[in-house]
């Protein structure tokens, strides 16, 4: 399931760098062997995950994607509202989780990627807007997330 | 009624053969001497609108209890339940694929309400743990959002608005439900899951995969699955037993 992303990811890495449409290649039936684990779903140590705010540091294209390398969590497994450490271009940055594929609990909304704001230590965050869509369990915990939920524009 | 109409149409068609043998065409010598032509008489036409209106209506299928072992005073109790939660609030008649629009109490939201439009792609559940799963796609990130079809929490359940202009095709009683032959391309492999496998009895998805690979995906059907008595599970009797229920209560 994360392969499934990781092909459009790769696309979309291409074509940013080359500055070139590659779609008439993605017409084609094109068969990629590459093998993926068992998708655990939410956000563990090395998924890929998807900078979703407008900040230098997430959208600046790099040849490898932004992946988590530890959880702040006593369960290894971050869900929506979990602090997370992230590798992006060579260095180490805080992030938030909002939004992954695992289904939660009814009435919760379900993405079709696993979505994370950079953050920095104090809890504030790095980019000034969110486009993408937010899960609203976010808002009861308005203390800690009050700068992240600010800059967000769509509530799911 | 219909049984009625069909006596009468027997009784006038008996009539009409007796006088056809009685009448002066029989005794009456034509004019080239020969006897008549027996005609038969006109086939009766019945239009049975009222069968075919009750058989068009809609149960939704989280009221049929599942197969099993348990009591069925469990599922009557939910029933209950149910048929108490429908008086209070309309919850109309929608299948996978029909796009809605729900309103839900949210605490946090700045007018306690929340409102999400999708198309629904999954039904499933049974009694009041019924639920059905809605999809949509804001600014290029796609979102599905289970719903429960019994939580207090939902406020409203409503169709989708459509085009002020648009009227509503008329169609006949007796004539069939259009059905969207829209074919889906899917994305260059590798899935998730073997789509193209007949366990998943995809409709509607065009796989451009190569014929060799369709036939190998052919190796796992299991064509004696739809013939497998042990799976038989008739609902028509409680179908019945049940929309009966139903009218009796929700029409009071």
């Amino acid at each position: 399931m994360l392969g499934f992303f990781g092909v459009g990811y790769q696309m979309a890495l291409l074509n940013r760098r080359f500055g070139l449409s590659l779609t008439h290649l993605s017409n084609a039936v094109i068969q990629r062997q590459f093998s993926i684990t068992g998708a655990c779903q939410a956000i563990q140590k090395l998924t890929r995950v998807r900078v979703v705010d407008n900040s230098a540091l997430g959208n600046t294209p790099y040849h490898r994607p932004p992946k988590c390398i530890h959880v702040y969590n006593k369960t290894g497994v971050g869900k929506v509202g979990d602090k997370i450490l992230l590798a992006i271009k060579g260095e180490k940055k805080k992030a938030l989780i909002v939004g992954h594929k695992m289904p939660g609990p009814t009435m919760t909304p379900r993405f079709d990627s696993n979505n994370v704001v950079l953050i920095e230590d104090n809890g504030n965050p790095i980019g000034t807007r969110i486009k993408t869509p937010i899960s609203c369990t976010l808002r009861r915990r308005e203390g800690e997330f009050s700068k992240v939920l600010a800059i967000a524009r769509n509530f799911v | 009624m219909g049984a009625v109409q069909l006596e009468i149409t027997a009784v006038l068609n008996a009539v009409l053969y007796f006088t056809g043998c009685f009448s002066l065409s029989g005794y009456r010598v034509s004019s080239d001497g020969k006897p008549p032509k027996f005609q038969p008489p006109p086939k009766p036409v019945i239009i049975d609108r009222k069968t075919q209106k009750e058989e068009r209506r809609f149960l939704s299928p989280e009221f049929i209890p599942p197969r099993g072992r348990t009591d069925p005073l469990k599922y009557y109790l939910e029933r209950k339940d149910m048929i108490q939660r429908r008086k209070v609030f309309n919850i109309p008649e929608f299948y996978v694929g029909s796009v809605l629009a729900v309103t839900t109490a949210d605490p946090y939201a700045s007018d306690k309400s929340k409102r999400f439009v999708g198309i629904c792609i999954q039904r499933g559940g049974k009694g009041l743990g019924a639920t059905f799963v809605l999809r949509n796609v804001i600014e290029d990130q796609g979102v599905e959002i289970c719903y429960e079809l019994y939580s207090p929490r939902i406020q409203a359940i409503e169709y989708s608005t459509f085009d002020v202009n648009m009227k509503p095709v008329p169609r006949m009683d007796h004539e069939e439900i259009p059905v969207n032959k829209l074919q889906v391309r899917m994305k260059p492999k590798p899935w998730s899951k073997r789509w193209e496998r007949p366990k998943y009895n995809i409709k509607g998805i065009k796989f451009e995969l190569p014929e060799h690979k369709m036939k190998a995906a052919q190796k796992w059907s299991q064509p004696w699955l739809e013939f497998d008595m042990l799976r038989e599970y008739d609902t028509s009797k409680i179908e019945a037993k049940i929309r009966k229920e139903l009218s009796e209560e929700l029409g009071k």
